[in-house]
Parts: structure tokens; C-alpha cells; sequence
């Protein structure tokens, strides 16, 4: 199910009339892609290297005066220094509650994947149905049961829906079956071996590429929400990076007061956690991502 | 690529094999014990999986049924009254949803054939690539894919303002007057933004699905003088044809709740996105401005109910039949 199919194939296409043509168009179309990927965030770099003046009154593809440490000064320093607090956050919410999440994911999987009891059919229905209702709507009903347990406005708002992930388990379950033999496990048992002892040195060891891809994609997940901590935070110390950027942004509108530039700034440095993440971790959503979704 | 189930894996797959001098009886004994072990592994899951799905949707259905009623002049303060069907009357016949609803399904319509088009021209453009140039491009083509929804709508709502965004000049000098914000012009302006953010996403899943094709097929095609285009249309796209159902079905779950970008929108131009303007803009203002809790409870299950039967539809109706 790995190791995508050599280019072998592609030899071919060398010999094939018109292949040079063929290049030009692939190269020149991925190019024009790639230009329309990246064009917002080049933008956004130039802004977040001018001062409020300049954003306004220059050309706004090209640097004027660099203003970039003076902003980051200001982004950094504003309000006592909150945005660092909600780095901090984000870091923790997507960090931690994932962490959870995977091992919580790969025990399931691992359950569903290589054992047989009653109920485990309707317990994988549910995981599958649970992908067909949005998120968004059990978030109402699941904030007036949190305001009961008095888990509003705490991390725990954040951190227990991290780590609960119908898709992860499903991911893990898919990927236990195809690479953890059902040989081993009853030869370790044979040698004597506890059940969690299974577990966590011989499965969890031998998926490792298979969780760090559960990880990475429940850390997106939970580094993208917006809704559930709009729902669940009302306390601004306990923000994440997207809600205090759509805070700043909003201030324009409720109260007169212009952040633009610290809102383009900040929304630049946002994005260096995940992007620096998923750079470290490439080699997992290249071959486990897009394929462990299919199968 | 070769089981034609998306989403469902060989769950029902042998998990333990009885050795062959394993008698039948002692097999069930173990299986029973084994079987409690393999529930213990999934519980911490299903546990929280029970707090965070099935309660709150019980929860959600059985609000759904209670009403806040002020008693007299609102003076003798509120009670709590069992309204039975009456909230899901009254919301399936309230125009401002109806329409939240028929507005987002209708953007849905034409963003996402247009999004997964994209992802799919792409997708073949990679597979079609020399695997080096593939590999640069990718990192490129999944930059949008790494900034988090409400950051990207920041990022654009400020690229089409007529004040700091460098689109109205170069519009000017063009010729052309945009307005990204007028009435008109919100949904292209969301349905390009989404787009944006979501073709590489969808590109990767594509280029996956391309890169399971049996590659003698092409150079079969080849032999016979068919041209890399004819190849394209002919052999790969039938071949992706689970990956763009699926695809495609993520994104009409992820469309029917769109909040993200709309409420960034929203602070940009409040007449035109109004506070109801998608069906989670119209639940979140019906609980949380106007602390109507019962009535929002009653629109979420309603909203449940029709996207699961949206995307079980959308799935019957392009899984019927496969190669």
C-alpha cells in the first residue's frame, strides 16, 4: 500500500511523439499553480514588513522601507504581550491534545483491527457516521454539557475534543491491519508477553511512521479550529492564534481601531509552527497521508 | 485503490486465525476472553467518543424539544416549557434558514465541481511530471494547505481591500473597477478563497489515487499511438473516480458548515453577509445573540440530519456502479 510506482513507467513517455511539447505544458501549468498557491503569502510577506503609512500609501507587491522588526516588536508587545500567550496555546491545545489523541487512536485501532468481540461492527458504523455529521453542529449542544461540567472557558474545552478523533482511529485501524502480523502477536503472547506490553513494544513500535501521520493530521485539525474555541473561550488568556487574529481584525469594525498591520504580521508568524511541523514530519504525509485516506 | 469502499475497511476481517491443531472449543473460550482485552483497548476511545458525539447530539435532540417561555410582560421572569415538535415546525418553515441553506448549497454547486476540477488537472499534471519536478512542486502547491482556515481569510480579505490589497490597482490598471465586496461578488470572492485553500489538499489525495494506476496501461495506450491527453481522460480519470467521490464528499460536509471564512467576511461587509447567511452563521446568532438555545438545538439537528443525507445521497448516487 506504500512506495509510490517508480517513474519506470515514464520512460516511455520520452520516445512518445511530442513529448517535449508535452514537458513544456506540464512544467508551465504546475508553474502557474504554484504561482497562484503562493502569490497571497508573498503578498503577505511584503505587507508585514511595512508600517501602517506605507501599507496604505505604496505598491503593495513590493517592499518599501523594511518595517518587519518594528512590527514584530509590536505584534509581540501588544496588550502585554498576548500573542505570545496564544502561541502558546495553539501550541499546547494542537500539541498535547493530539499527543492523546494518537496513542487514545492507535489502542483503538488496534482493538478494531486485531480483535474479536460483540459490538465492533456498530462501534466502526458510528465511526464512519460520525464523519458524516459536521463537527460544527454537535459543538452547541456540547458546549451547554460542558458548561455543566464546568469545562467552559478551561484548556480542558480545547484539549478533550483534541483528543477524541473518529478519523484518526479509522486511519489507525486501517493501518494496523496492513502491517502488524497476526503472527507475531500470538508468538509474543505465546512467549508470555501482557497485553499492554503487546501494545505499547511491539505495535506502537512498529507503527511509528503509521502514528506520526495520525499525529500530524489531528495537529492540523486541531491547530486549524475556530469554531469550537470561538464556542468554548471566552477568556482571552486562554485564546488560540486564529481567534485572537479574527479579535484584532474585528476591532476595525466594533471599535475604530485599525491593527491591519499587526493582524498581517501576526498572521505571518502564525503560520511558522505548522508550517516548520509539517516540513519536519514530510516524509509521513507524503506516502501515509493521501493514502491511508483511501484505502 | 483495488477495493471499491471508500470508508469502509475489512473490518470484518479474521482478527485471530485458529492454529490447525487448535480444538473449537477451547477457540471460543479464548476468543471470549480476547475479545474483552481487544474492548479494553477501544474504551478510553469510545468513551470519549460517547461525551463528545452521542450525548451532545441526544442532548441536542432533547433541548430541541423545550421551549423558553417569559411569562406575561417578560416580568414573572422565564420558564422552561415542552414544546414537543414545535421548534422544528417553526424552523423548517423560517425563510431566513430555508435560504441560509438553498444559498450555501447553491455556492456548493458550482465551488466544489470547480475546486476538484482544479485539484484534478493538477493532480495529472504531477502525475504526468518527471518525479523530481513533481516533488519540488508539491511542497509549493500545498502552501495553502498549511494556513489555517481564518488566517487565510484574513490574509485574502485584506488582498481584496480596496485600501491595502494589491488586486484593485492592478484592476485599475486593467481597465476594471473591482469590487470584491459587493453583493455580487462575496460568494466568488469566498468561492476563490476556498479554492485556493483547497486544491492542494485535494491535488495530493488525486495524485495518490494516480499514482496506484498500473503504469503498463500507459505504455500499453502508447504503443497504440494514444496521445498523453487521450491517456489522461481516458484511462487515469476512470481510474480516480473513488478518490474524487470521496473528495468530493468532504467537501459538501465541509461546505453545509461553513463559518470561518463568511464571519471574516462578515467584518468587512455586514449588510451584505448578514448574521444569517450560511445555516452555522444562523445557529451560532440564534444560541449566542439571541440565547435561544432550545430553537438552536432543534436547527442543528435539523442541519445534521439533512447533511448525513446529503452526503449518503451523494455517495449512493456516484458509487452505483464501478469498473
Amino acid at each position: 500500500m506504500s512506495a509510490p510506482t517508480p517513474p519506470r513507467g515514464r520512460s516511455g513517455a520520452a520516445h512518445a511523439p511530442g513529448s517535449k511539447h508535452t514537458k513544456l505544458v506540464v512544467v508551465l501549468g504546475l508553474s502557474a499553480f504554484a504561482l497562484y498557491s503562493v502569490a497571497p503569502l508573498w503578498w503577505l510577506l511584503v505587507a508585514s514588513t511595512k508600517n501602517q503609512a506605507e501599507l496604505y500609501g505604496t505598491n503593495s507587491i513590493w517592499f518599501a522601507s523594511i518595517h518587519l522588526w518594528s512590527n514584530l516588536k509590536q505584534v509581540f508587545t501588544y496588550d502585554g504581550g498576548i500573542f505570545l500567550r496564544w502561541t502558546f496555546n495553539s501550541i499546547l491545545y494542537a500539541g498535547v491534545g493530539s499527543l492523546f489523541g494518537t496513542v487514545i487512536a492507535m489502542a483503538a485501532g488496534y482493538g478494531l483491527a486485531r480483535f474479536e468481540f460483540h459490538g465492533k461492527k456498530l462501534a466502526f458504523s458510528l465511526i464512519i457516521v460520525s464523519f458524516l455529521i459536521p463537527t460544527a453542529l454537535l459543538t452547541l449542544p456540547l458546549y451547554l454539557l460542558f458548561s455543566d461540567f464546568g469545562l467552559v472557558d478551561t484548556p480542558w474545552a480545547m484539549l478533550v475534543p483534541a483528543a477524541i478523533n473518529p478519523f484518526s482511529v479509522y486511519l489507525a485501524t486501517v493501518y494496523i491491519e496492513a502491517a502488524v502480523p497476526v503472527e507475531l502477536l500470538e508468538a509474543a503472547r505465546m512467549d508470555g508477553a501482557g497485553e499492554l506490553r503487546i501494545f505499547f513494544s511491539i505495535v506502537m513500535r512498529m507503527m511509528t511512521t503509521g502514528a506520526a501521520t495520525v499525529y500530524l493530521l489531528a495537529f492540523v485539525g486541531t491547530w486549524n479550529a475556530f469554531f469550537l474555541p470561538l464556542t468554548m473561550l471566552h477568556n482571552q488568556n486562554l485564546w488560540t492564534l486564529s481567534l485572537g487574529l479574527y479579535d484584532w481584525s474585528a476591532l476595525r469594525l466594533e471599535s475604530g481601531v485599525d491593527l491591519t498591520s499587526l493582524v498581517l504580521t501576526g498572521a505571518l508568524l502564525s503560520l511558522i509552527p505548522l508550517a516548520a511541523l509539517m516540513i519536519a514530519m514530510r516524509r509521513y504525509w507524503r506516502s501515509g497521508v493521501a493514502l491511508g485516506a483511501l484505502k | 485503490m483495488s477495493g471499491q469502499t471508500i470508508i469502509e475497511p475489512r473490518a470484518e476481517a479474521p482478527a485471530s486465525r485458529p492454529g490447525p491443531g487448535q480444538r473449537p472449543a477451547r477457540r471460543r473460550r479464548r476468543l471470549g476472553i480476547q475479545g474483552w482485552k481487544g474492548a479494553g483497548f477501544t474504551a478510553p476511545f469510545f468513551l470519549g467518543f460517547a461525551l463528545l458525539f452521542l450525548v451532545p447530539f441526544g442532548y441536542a435532540v432533547y433541548q430541541s424539544l423545550f421551549l423558553v417561555q417569559t411569562s406575561g410582560l417578560g416580568l414573572g421572569g422565564s420558564t422552561t416549557v415542552f414544546v414537543g415538535l414545535r421548534n422544528f415546525t417553526t424552523a423548517l418553515s423560517d425563510p431566513d434558514f430555508r435560504s441560509a441553506i438553498l444559498r450555501v448549497l447553491l455556492f456548493a454547486c458550482i465551488q466544489i465541481p470547480v475546486m476538484l476540477f482544479i485539484s484534478l488537472v493538477m493532480a495529472l499534471l504531477m502525475d504526468a511530471a518527471k518525479a523530481r519536478t513533481a516533488n519540488k512542486f508539491r511542497i509549493l502547491l500545498l502552501v495553502p494547505y498549511m494556513v489555517p482556515g481564518v488566517v487565510a481569510a484574513l490574509i485574502w480579505v485584506n488582498v481584496y481591500s480596496p485600501n491595502v490589497g494589491p488586486l484593485t490597482p492592478f484592476g485599475r490598471l486593467l481597465g476594471f473597477s473591482w469590487d470584491f465586496f459587493a453583493p455580487t461578488m462575496v460568494w466568488p470572492s469566498i468561492g476563490n478563497m476556498l479554492t485556493w485553500h483547497g486544491i492542494g489538499w485535494n491535488m495530493l489525495i488525486l495524485y495518490a489515487a494516480l499514482q496506484a494506476v498500473p503504469r503498463e496501461l500507459f505504455e500499453a495506450a502508447r504503443l497504440d499511438g494514444a496521445s498523453e491527453l487521450r491517456i489522461a481522460l481516458s484511462i487515469k480519470v476512470p481510474y480516480v473516480r473513488t478518490a474524487l467521490v470521496l473528495t468530493g464528499m468532504l467537501s459538501i460536509i465541509g461546505m453545509l458548515q461553513i463559518f470561518n471564512e463568511p464571519s471574516v467576511f462578515r467584518q468587512v461587509t455586514p449588510q451584505t453577509v448578514t448574521s444569517s447567511f450560511t445555516p452555522i452563521m444562523f445557529i451560532y446568532n440564534e444560541a449566542f445573540t439571541s440565547n435561544n438555545y432550545n430553537y438552536a438545538a432543534a436547527l442543528s439537528v435539523i442541519l445534521a440530519v439533512f447533511v448525513g443525507a446529503v452526503s449518503f445521497g451523494f455517495y449512493r448516487l456516484t458509487n452505483r456502479k464501478q469498473p
